[in-house]
């Protein structure tokens, strides 16, 4: 039978990096055989009872637990768990099991199951979503009881086998996450969360692979099911076969060397052998991803995503809020610099309780600089909130889809407005703040000449721009095979965006996907872009394959490329290339390339 | 025994959800009086989180707290000025 087995591809979130070959355990806290029995006796009463107070009591110690195992930068999160310890022992819950036990007969669990099935009646019958859901609290608070109860291994899951093992789940908990010891579990996966899902988040700070958003990989996996993670792309596969996992063992050697080199090369300049210096910094969105940019050797942020605090609430962040978010980024990575790009969504992704309406085509809608051009109020709070933090730090303010030169004269004004508020509240900000726009829409890249006059710096957004440019939706799978960076439209569009910024003398950075790709390295460094940013954990492996290049043979790639006729063409160009100067390097990148 | 009753507001943007309701029902068991929260003629045990918390209140909810007891007065009092501060919610 076991070798009927089929491999299959996931592709989810890679939240966490590192590859890992191994076994997996299902974390299923949902799936627990509960007993049903009457008590005759009181004093069959009195013990069901006494069993209850005490798997409470655990339950409450093991939650302190927790909430003392907090890294200080997260303890913001330890709200929830408070609450969860005040429900532990609410009236409605504690008290009511107590009275069923004894009024009906029966055993704590059943007295405990019927007890929260009023809870959950009268949880569902709550109109307003917000409240409603926080029945999940109620319920991962009596799934404790019952593991405690039941004497499941759930409790302990992190612990509940010898040999380590990846674990799977549908979701994890914040509790879960907190208890996850790096010893025993290898990797996590599980079919819901995203890169700043709780899971992700804990992953990487104790530094476990993680591949998060997989839908249906707990329904798809018994236990000890064989999987291979990869954190880095995503991708996880199961029962994989033997080449695939000889494959997967290679690449794992690679990061770990990989890992290894790092330590003692990240912090080195990206300089080409010929001299030619590039800035290489990171993309966050998120104050516990620093320490990792730090490690990682990257020199600034390029890119802040700040869209996280209008997706994470009901309400919109504060003025208050957003600068101190700014500020504390800026005085824990001083004196590096970080560049803000400004909102880049849309009102139907705001969490907030306005009401934007729903478009038809939200990629060609309402959002990013547009839709703070119209939300003003929305706009200034922020433009206010990153000046007031530029006192504390180098920051540099970013646009996002400027498609023409109307908008960021319009941007210029309002911003212009909020500076002379805070002048003349004597409020303090870097009047030099510099301000640069990304070119992802097509437009700006034909009138790129024009904008450059305007700002003080470009930042290429690929993933939008090849998208926009190709008409390609890569989310589209019949057509996603399309979205090449390779396309001669596109490397001809970058060429034209670097010529532009470099002629009225700014500089010109990139930080979409394309940056972060070992394989596009020779020819960007070719192009002349000053500046990459990329994912942290790319860094090390980006800046040491720039070291080993010379600025003027890239740039000779470049112009080949460039003239090239086909996609075919700029990717055998590219190989030659690598074949003649990088030959140590190939193996890696070609690894790379086939397994992604 | 004395009964008191106080009108209150919620002010805190959030509502009471589970961080506020866990602090209102906290607050209200300190007090021997029996709490009740009450809202559009719907009354809860103001001493339970899960009552509370299934009364939905989002902000700018007008609801009614009331003590029966002996320090009933001291707990509506209390209760009152805990929901008038938001919370601090904002710290």
């Amino acid at each position: 039978m076991e070798n009927l087995t089929q491999c299959i591809k996931l592709k989810g979130i890679g939240a966490s990096p590192g590859i890992v070959i191994g076994h997996c355990q299902l974390h299923d806290p949902g799936h627990i055989k509960l007993p049903y029995y009457y008590i005759f006796s009181l004093e069959g009463i009195e013990f069901e009872q006494d069993r209850f107070i005490q798997a409470v009591d655990v339950v409450e110690r093991h939650i302190k637990d927790v909430i003392s195992e907090i890294p200080d930068e997260i303890l913001h999160h330890s709200d929830m768990f408070h609450a969860q310890l005040a429900m532990l022992k609410d009236k409605m819950l504690f008290e009511k099991t107590l009275e069923a036990i004894a009024l009906d007969g029966i055993n704590a669990e059943w007295a405990l199951e019927d007890v929260f099935a009023k809870i959950k009646r009268s949880f569902l019958q709550i109109k307003d979503p917000f409240f409603r859901e926080r029945l999940k609290d109620v319920e991962y608070v009596v799934k404790l009881i019952f593991d405690v109860l039941t004497d499941a291994a759930t409790m302990d899951f992190a612990a509940k086998k010898d040999a380590a093992f990846i674990l799977v789940a549908h979701d994890l908990t914040p509790v879960d996450t907190v208890r996850l010891r790096p010893d025993k579990v290898l990797a996590v996966v599980t079919d819901m969360g995203s890169r700043t899902s709780h899971t992700a988040i804990l992953a990487r700070s104790i530094g476990i692979p993680a591949v998060v958003g997989l839908e249906a990989v707990s329904e798809l996996v018994n236990d000890d099911t064989l999987l291979v993670v990869d954190g880095l792309t995503g991708d996880v596969f199961i029962n994989p076969d033997e080449g695939l996992i000889r494959r997967y063992v290679e690449k794992q050697d690679c990061y770990i060397s990989h890992s290894a080199r790092v330590a003692t090369d990240s912090h080195l300049p990206a300089c080409t052998r010929d001299g030619f210096t590039l800035e290489i910094k990171a993309n966050i969105e998120m104050v516990d991803e620093l320490p990792s940019l730090l490690i990682n050797g990257a020199e600034g942020v390029g890119l802040l995503r700040t869209e996280v605090m209008y997706v994470a609430k009901k309400e919109l962040p504060t003025e208050d809020e957003l600068f101190v978010s700014y500020k504390v980024m800026l005085q824990r990575i001083a004196p590096l610099p970080i560049t803000i790009r400004t909102l880049d969504i849309g009102g139907d992704k705001l969490a907030s309780s306005v009401n934007f309406g729903a478009e038809i085509n939200p990629a060609l809608g309402l959002r990013a600089v547009r839709f703070c051009l119209k939300e003003q109020g929305l706009f200034q709070a922020q433009l206010r909130a990153i000046l007031k933090a530029s006192a504390f730090g180098d920051v540099r303010l970013m646009i996002p889809m400027i498609s023409g030169k109307g908008e960021i004269m319009a941007v210029k004004i309002i911003l212009d407005e909020v500076k002379e508020d805070l002048l003349k509240q004597g409020i303090a900000f870097n009047h030099d703040m510099k301000l640069g726009i990304m070119i992802e829409v097509p437009s700006a890249v034909m009138i790129a000449d024009v904008l450059a006059k305007e700002v003080d710096f470009f930042s290429i957004g690929t993933n939008d721009l090849i998208q926009y440019a190709l008409a390609i939706d890569r989310g589209n799978e019949f057509v996603a095979h399309l979205y090449d960076p390779f396309h001669p439209a596109i490397v001809r569009m970058l060429k034209r965006i670097v010529q532009a910024g470099h002629d009225a003398g700014i500089p010109v950075s990139m930080c979409g996907e394309m940056a972060g790709e070992p394989l596009y390295v020779p020819f960007l460094v070719g192009l002349g872009l000053d500046e990459l940013s990329m994912t942290p954990t790319v860094i090390p492996r980006i800046k040491r394959i720039i070291r080993t290049l010379d600025k003027t043979q890239c740039g000779s790639l470049s112009e080949a490329i460039i003239n090239a006729s086909c996609i075919r063409e700029t990717y055998e160009l590219l190989e030659d290339f690598l074949a003649k100067y990088l030959p140590e390097d190939r193996e890696l990148i070609q690894s790379l390339c086939k397994i992604s | 025994m004395m009964v008191v009753e106080q009108d209150i507001v919620i002010k805190n943007k959030l509502g009471l959800h589970a961080r506020p309701a866990s602090r209102f029902a906290q607050l209200a068991c300190s007090f021997e009086s029996d709490i009740k929260l009450m809202k559009n003629s719907i009354a809860v045990d103001g001493k339970s989180i899960l009552e509370v918390l299934t009364l939905a209140c989002p902000a700018g909810s007008h609801l009614k707290i009331i003590a029966t007891g002996q320090d009933a007065k001291q707990a509506a009092e209390a209760l009152g000025s805990l929901v008038a501060s938001g919370f601090n919610e904002c710290d």
